[in-house]
C-alpha cells in the first residue's frame, strides 16, 4: 500500500509540486502529522507530573518551577551559588546557563501572569492547577517552536537520497511520536526537547554541510544540557576530520573559525558568569558534582546491572569511581571515535553519535535512566537507513524507562504511546518485512520478555528482601539489549565494506538486507541512489 | 476485516489517554443512575429524586446501567451509592470512562458489518491509498462522538453502534433483526423517535407489502406486518412492562418528556430557531436604537445574558411546542414520501438522515449534539457521490464546529481545536483524493467565473488559494467564516483593539456560534433534500429505459439497488 501511494504522490508531482519538489497534498499531510504530535502531547500533559502531591521535595517537575523562581526573582549572579535565597539542598540550579536563561524568560511571563507562582521562597511546591497548565504549555510551546520543527526540518530538508514523500512523513512520524521524549517532557516534565531538538537542528546542518551553523547550534544545545556531551565526541571528531580532509591551508582556516565560533558562543552564555574564576568555577561544580552517586535509582548501565556481583558504589568512593568510568568510558568510545576522525561521512557520523551516546550512557559516571534519550533521538534519525534495529531500540528503550514513568502515574499513556508506536510504525515502516524469521523471532521474544516484566513489576508484590528486584531485573535487562545495541550499531557505522563479511562471521544476528553503506557527498550520490532505487523496485517486484 | 478491528484498538487506546480529561456533569448524573439501579428496586427507579439527575433515559437504557454497576461493585462500591453525590473517586473515573471505551465497541462491530455490506460505493475505482477504509475511519475517528462521549461525557457509542446495526441489518435485508434493534434502541434513548419514520415507511412498504410490486391489499403479508409487530411490541412490553404492572407509567412518561423546559437548550443547537432567536435579538436591539421599543419593558438579563433557560421572545411571537412538532411533521413528510415511491436502500438512508434533519432543525429544546444523528449516517454516503462527499465536508465541519462550546476548560479548548483541524484536514484530503480528478472541473469553471467577474487575476488566484476541494467558491469561504468566527471567540481581536465585548456580552460568541453554524445546517438540509429528489428523477428515468428495454419486468429493484455513477 505505500508503495501504491508513493507512485500515486510521485505522479501527482509533475502538476502540482513546489519548490522542494513536494507536492502540496505532503504539506498537508505534514500538517496532519504535527498536528497530531501536538495534541499527542497535549493529552500526556493531562496526566501527572513526577513528585505530584509529594512534598517535602517533590521532582523534576518543582525542580524546573523552582528554577523559573530563583532566575525570575535573583541577579544571574546569585542562581548558582548559595546564598540566604538560594538554598542549594532545594533543587539547586545545576543546568548550563541556557536552561537558565530559559527559565528566567518563563518566569518572568510567570509574574505577569500572576505572581504567586513563581514567588520568591514562598512558592516551594506550589501544585494549583493553574501552574500546572502554565508549565505543561511551556513544554508544549518548545515542542511547537523548537523540536517539531527540527524534526519537519531535518526529514524534509535533509534527505540525501531522492524524495519519497511516504518516507519522509514516515520518519518524521516515528521521530515525533517516540513515546519516551513526549512521556518524559510532556508526562515526567523536562526539556530535553530543547537540547535534543537544538542537536536535531545541528546535526542537519552538518548533513547539509553548514559545519560552522551545526558548530554553534551544537554548543546551544551543549550549553543548555550538559548531558549533550555524550555527543560532544562524534561532533568535534566529525568536524576535526573535515578539516583535516581539507588540507593544510583550508583545513587550519576552517579550524580557526570553528573555533572561534564554539568560543564565541560559550563566551557569549557565560559571560555573566565569568567576571571571575570563582563564580566561573562556580557554575562548573554545580554542573558536574563529583560527589554525587554512581548512578541514581536503577539505571540500565553497566555499574547498576552488574551490582547484583559487584558493588562498586560501596567499595570504592565516588571521587575514584568518577575517574574510573571516565577511563572506561574513553577506552570504549575510542573506536568509533577514531573511525569517524579517519573517514568524517555524515552517514558514520549519525551512527557514531548513537555509539557514543550509548556508551556514555552505560559506562559513565552519575547517570539517569532518561538519559536513554540522548542516544534515542540520533537512532530515530536513521530510522531510513536500519528500520528493524531502530524500532527495536526505540522500543526497548521505553521499556527502560518504566519504573520511572510508573512512579509518576504514567503507566497508562505510557502503554497507550507504546501500543501505537508500535502499530503505526508496523503499518507504516514494516520493520519485520524483508528480515530473515529467527531475528524477527528473537525480536518478538524480547518484546515477551519486556511485557513479562513490566506485568511483574506492576502486580506481583517484590518479595521483602529485595523490595526493588523488578526494577534491577528491568535495568539488567534492557543493558543486554543496550549493550546488543551498541555492538550492532558499531558494526554499521566502522564495518563499511566489510560490513557484509561481518554479518557473514555472526550470521547468528544477520539481517537479511544488504544494507547500503553510501559514500555520502552530493556529487555520488545521485547517480548511487538512482540505481539504489531501480534495485530496490526489482526487490519488490 | 482485520482493518477495523485495527482502527477500532488505535481508537480505543487512544481515547484512554483522555481518563484524565474534563467532565461535564453528565458524568455525575450516569453515575447517580449506577447508584439507582444499583441500589433500588425497579419500581422505585422513576421515583427516585436525591439528586437532582433523575433517571431520564428509558427502560432499557436503565438495564444498561444496572449491567454496568454489577461490574463496578467490584471496582469501587462506594459509586453506587444513591446519596453520595459527585462521587468521583479515581477508580469511578477509571471504571466510567472505560465502560465508554469499551461499549463503543457494538459501535465497531456495526461497522466491520457496513464494511462488508459493500454498499453505496461508486462504480469508480480510485486510486486514493485509503479509498478502501475511508468510511470506517470517518466513523471510527468521528470528532464529535469523541468529545462528547470521552471527554464531555455520555454513552452515545454504543447507542449509534445499536443504530447503525439496525440500519445495517435492514440492508441486509434480516429485517426482523433491524426492527429488533431499533426497537432496543427506541428504548435505550428516546431521542431517536426522531428517525423513526423513516423505519416506518421503509419496513411498512419494502417488508409489509411487497417491494416489487405496487401497493394494493392483495400484496399486503400479514405474516410479515404480525412477525414485525409482535418484534416491536414484545421490546416495548419487556421495557416498560414492570412500569405498568405498577402503575407508573404516567410517571415514567412525566421523566422522558418534560415539556416544562424551554425552547432551545441553555446553549442554542445551530437550528432555525436560532435564527430565530437571533433575529429576535437584532429587531430588540434595532427597535432600541429606533425608539420603537422602550427599555423598562425589557428584562435586563435577557440583553446581557440572553441564555437563561427560558428564553422570552421580545418581538417575535412566542413558540408553542405543538408549533415545533408540526413544523418537523411537515419537513419530514415529503422525504417520507418519496421514500415511499423509491423503496431503495438509498432513499431509506436518506430519508433517516432527513428526519434527523427536520427534527433537529424544528424540534423543542434541541442539544446540540443531536448534530451527530444526521452526520453519522450521512457518514455512510461518502462514497456515493460528489455531492454526498460535500455535503458531508460542510455538514460535519459546522456541525463539529457547532459543539465546541461544550469544552471550554484550558487544556480541552486547545485539544478540541486541534482535534477539530485534523478531523478535518483528513477528511478533506481523503475524499479528495478518492474523487480524484472530478474536482478539477468543478474548481476551473468557478475560477474562471470569478476571474471574468471580478477582472483582476490576481484577486482570483489568491482567492484560489482558499478554495477548498470538492466545494465551491461560497461553501469555501463559508467554512473560511468558522476559522474567523474562532479567532473572534477566542476573545484575542477585540482584547488587542482593547474593547471589552467579551466580558460585557458574555453569551455573545456562543450566540454567533449557534446562529453562523445554523446557516450551515440549514443549507445542507436544503441540499440533501434536493439531491433526493435528484434520486427519484433518476430512478423515474431508468424504470422508463428499462421498460423499454426489457419489458419492464422485475427491474425496479436491482436497478435502485446498482451502484450508480453521476
Amino acid at each position: 500500500m505505500r508503495h501504491v501511494a508513493g507512485v500515486y504522490i510521485r505522479s501527482n508531482m509533475a502538476s502540482n509540486s513546489t519548490s522542494y519538489g513536494y507536492s502540496k497534498e505532503f504539506y498537508y499531510q505534514l500538517l496532519l502529522v504535527v498536528l497530531s504530535m501536538l495534541s499527542f502531547r497535549l493529552a500526556i500533559s493531562m496526566w501527572g507530573h513526577s513528585g505530584e502531591r509529594k512534598p517535602p521535595m517533590h521532582g523534576d517537575f518543582e525542580a524546573q518551577r523552582h528554577w523559573m523562581e530563583l532566575t525570575s526573582n535573583l541577579p544571574a549572579k546569585q542562581w548558582y551559588v548559595h546564598g540566604p535565597d538560594n538554598d542549594l539542598q532545594y533543587w539547586g540550579l545545576d543546568y548550563p546557563p541556557l536552561t537558565a536563561y530559559h527559565m528566567m524568560i518563563a518566569g518572568k511571563i510567570a509574574k505577569k501572569y500572576n505572581p504567586e507562582m513563581v514567588e520568591l521562597g514562598k512558592s516551594h511546591g506550589i501544585e494549583t492547577p493553574e501552574v500546572k497548565l502554565f508549565m505543561r504549555l511551556t513544554v508544549l510551546l518548545m515542542d511547537l517552536i523548537i523540536f517539531l520543527p527540527a524534526v519537519v526540518a531535518y526529514f524534509v530538508f535533509g534527505q540525501e537520497r531522492r524524495i519519497d514523500e511516504v518516507q519522509v512523513l514516515t520518519s518524521v512520524m516515528v521521530l515525533a511520536a517516540y513515546p519516551g521524549l513526549a512521556l518524559i517532557d510532556n508526562g515526567h516534565f523536562q526539556y530535553n526537547n530543547v537540547s535534543l531538538g537544538l542537536m536535531v537542528m545541528a546535526t542537519l546542518a552538518l548533513t547539509l554541510t553548514y559545519d560552522i551553523l551545526g558548530a554553534i547550534l551544537f554548543c546551544l544545545a551543549l550549553n543548555y544540557k550538559q548531558m549533550e556531551l555524550y555527543h560532544a565526541l562524534p561532533f568535534f571528531a566529525y568536524l576535526l576530520g573535515r578539516c583535516v580532509k581539507l588540507g593544510l591551508p583550508k583545513g587550519l582556516y576552517k579550524l580557526s573559525a570553528l573555533g572561534f565560533v564554539v568560543i564565541a558562543t560559550f563566551a557569549l552564555i557565560w559571560s555573566p558568569f565569568l567576571t571571575s574564576v570563582e563564580s566561573a568555577m562556580a557554575v562548573l561544580q554545580r554542573l558536574f558534582p563529583f560527589n554525587r552517586g554512581l548512578y541514581e535509582d536503577k539505571v540500565a548501565n553497566f555499574w547498576c546491572s552488574v551490582s547484583p556481583f559487584i558493588k562498586f558504589k560501596d567499595i570504592i568512593d565516588p571521587q575514584q569511581m568518577a575517574k574510573i568510568c571516565m577511563l572506561v568510558t574513553s577506552l570504549f568510545v575510542l573506536p568509533s571515535f577514531i573511525d569517524l576522525l579517519r573517514k568524517p561521512s555524515i552517514t558514520k557520523f549519525h551512527f557514531a553519535s548513537i555509539n557514543s551516546s550509548l556508551i556514555f550512557f552505560m559506562f559513565s559516571f552519575h547517570v539517569h535512566e532518561k538519559s536513554i534519550l540522548i542516544a534515542a533521538i540520533p537512532a530515530c534519525l536513521v530510522i531510513g537507513k536500519t528500520p528493524f534495529a531502530v524500532i527495536w531500540f526505540l522500543m526497548i528503550s521505553v521499556f527502560s524507562m518504566v519504573p520511572l514513568l510508573m512512579k509518576d502515574g504514567l503507566l497508562i499513556p505510557t502503554f497507550v504511546a507504546v501500543c501505537i508506536f508500535w502499530m503505526g510504525s508496523n503499518h507504516f515502516i514494516k520493520p519485520t518485512q524483508n528480515q530473515r524469521p529467527e531475528v524477527v523471532y528473537a525480536l518478538q521474544l524480547s518484546f515477551l520478555g519486556a511485557v513479562c516484566l513490566t506485568l511483574a513489576t506492576i502486580f506481583m508484590p517484590p518479595p521483602q528482601r529485595f523490595p526493588d528486584i523488578f526494577q534491577l531485573l528491568i535495568a539488567i535487562y534492557s543493558f543486554a539489549h543496550f549493550f546488543m545495541f551498541t555492538i550492532y550499531f558499531h558494526i554499521k557505522q566502522i564495518g563499511g565494506a566489510y560490513e557484509a563479511s561481518v554479518w557473514k562471521l555472526l550470521s547468528g544476528f544477520k539481517p537479511s538486507r544488504a544494507h547500503k553503506t553510501s559514500g555520502d557527498k552530493a556529487s555520488t550520490v545521485s547517480v548511487d541512489s538512482s540505481t539504489s532505487s531501480v534495485r530496490e523496485l526489482r526487490r519488490r517486484k | 476485516m482485520a482493518a477495523v478491528l485495527t482502527l477500532a484498538t488505535a481508537s480505543a487506546l487512544l481515547k484512554l489517554m483522555f481518563i484524565p480529561a474534563y467532565r461535564s456533569t453528565d458524568f455525575e448524573v450516569h453515575r447517580n443512575w449506577l447508584a439507582i439501579t444499583h441500589s433500588l428496586p425497579v419500581s422505585k427507579w422513576y421515583v427516585e429524586d436525591t439528586s437532582e439527575w433523575t433517571l431520564d433515559y428509558p427502560p432499557l437504557f436503565a438495564w444498561f446501567e444496572w449491567i454496568l454497576s454489577q461490574v463496578a461493585a467490584f471496582v469501587d462500591p462506594g459509586m453506587l451509592q444513591v446519596t453520595n453525590l459527585n462521587y468521583a473517586s479515581d477508580a469511578t473515573v477509571m471504571f466510567q470512562r472505560v465502560s465508554v471505551i469499551l461499549t463503543d465497541f457494538v459501535y465497531y462491530y456495526a461497522i466491520k458489518e457496513f464494511q462488508e455490506l459493500a454498499i453505496f460505493n461508486t462504480n469508480k475505482q480510485s486510486g486514493a491509498t485509503y479509498s478502501a477504509h475511508l468510511i470506517p475511519i470517518l466513523l471510527i475517528f468521528n470528532f464529535g462522538l469523541f468529545i462528547v462521549d470521552h471527554i464531555h461525557f455520555q454513552y452515545n457509542g454504543i447507542l449509534f453502534g445499536i443504530m447503525l446495526l439496525s440500519i445495517v441489518r435492514i440492508l441486509q435485508e434480516r429485517t426482523i433483526e433491524g426492527a429488533f434493534w431499533f426497537s432496543v434502541l427506541l428504548n435505550m434513548k428516546h431521542i431517536f423517535m426522531y428517525i423513526a419514520p423513516a423505519y416506518f415507511v421503509y419496513l411498512l412498504r419494502t417488508y409489509c407489502f411487497n417491494r416489487k410490486k405496487p401497493v394494493s391489499l392483495f400484496t399486503f403479508s400479514k405474516t410479515h406486518f404480525v412477525n414485525l409487530a409482535s418484534i416491536v411490541l414484545m421490546v416495548f412490553g419487556i421495557s416498560f412492562g414492570p412500569f405498568i404492572y405498577h402503575h407508573q407509567i404516567g410517571q415514567v412518561l412525566s421523566r422522558l418528556f418534560p415539556f416544562k423546559r424551554g425552547l432551545v437548550h441553555a446553549y442554542w443547537a445551530p437550528n432555525m430557531w436560532a435564527l430565530y432567536n437571533g433575529l429576535d435579538k437584532l429587531f430588540t436591539i434595532v427597535g432600541l436604537k429606533f425608539g420603537c421599543l422602550h427599555p423598562h419593558t425589557i428584562p435586563k438579563a435577557s440583553m446581557t445574558g440572553g441564555m437563561v433557560q427560558e428564553f422570552s421572545h421580545m418581538v417575535m411571537p412566542s413558540i408553542a411546542p405543538l408549533v415545533t412538532m408540526i413544523l418537523s411533521a411537515c419537513a419530514m413528510v415529503p422525504a417520507l414520501v418519496l421514500l415511499w415511491d423509491l423503496k431503495s436502500p438509498l432513499a431509506f438512508v436518506r430519508a433517516i438522515v432527513l428526519c434527523a434533519f427536520s427534527s433537529f432543525l424544528f424540534g423543542w429544546h434541541v442539544h446540540e449534539k443531536a448534530i451527530l444523528m444526521i452526520i453519522i449516517p450521512m457518514t455512510l454516503l461518502v462514497k456515493y457521490s460528489q455531492e454526498d462527499a460535500k455535503l458531508f465536508l460542510i455538514l460535519s465541519t459546522t456541525g463539529f464546529a457547532s459543539l465546541f462550546p461544550l469544552l471550554f476548560t484550558p487544556f480541552e479548548n486547545i485539544i478540541k481545536v486541534l482535534l477539530l483541524l485534523q478531523a478535518t484536514i483528513f477528511a478533506f484530503l481523503s475524499l479528495k483524493d478518492f474523487y480524484g480528478k472530478g474536482s478539477k472541473s468543478s474548481s476551473m469553471s468557478s475560477r474562471s467565473v470569478l476571474g471574468s467577474t471580478l477582472g483582476s487575476s490576481s484577486l482570483a488566484l489568491s482567492l484560489r488559494e482558499f478554495h477548498l476541494p470538492l466545494l465551491n467558491i461560497l461553501e469555501s469561504i463559508y467554512l473560511w467564516g468558522l476559522v474567523g468566527l474562532n479567532i473572534f471567540n477566542s476573545g484575542f481581536p477585540t482584547w488587542l483593539l482593547g474593547l471589552d465585548i467579551m466580558s460585557r456580552l458574555p453569551f455573545l460568541p456562543l450566540m454567533l456560534t449557534s446562529v453562523y453554524c445554523a446557516v450551515g445546517v440549514i443549507y445542507c438540509w436544503l441540499y440533501f433534500y434536493f439531491l433526493l429528489c435528484l434520486d427519484a428523477e433518476s430512478s423515474d428515468k431508468q424504470q422508463k429505459s428499462d421498460r423499454c428495454s426489457y419489458g419492464g419486468s422485475d427491474s425496479s429493484k436491482s436497478s435502485s439497488l446498482q451502484k450508480k455513477t453521476r
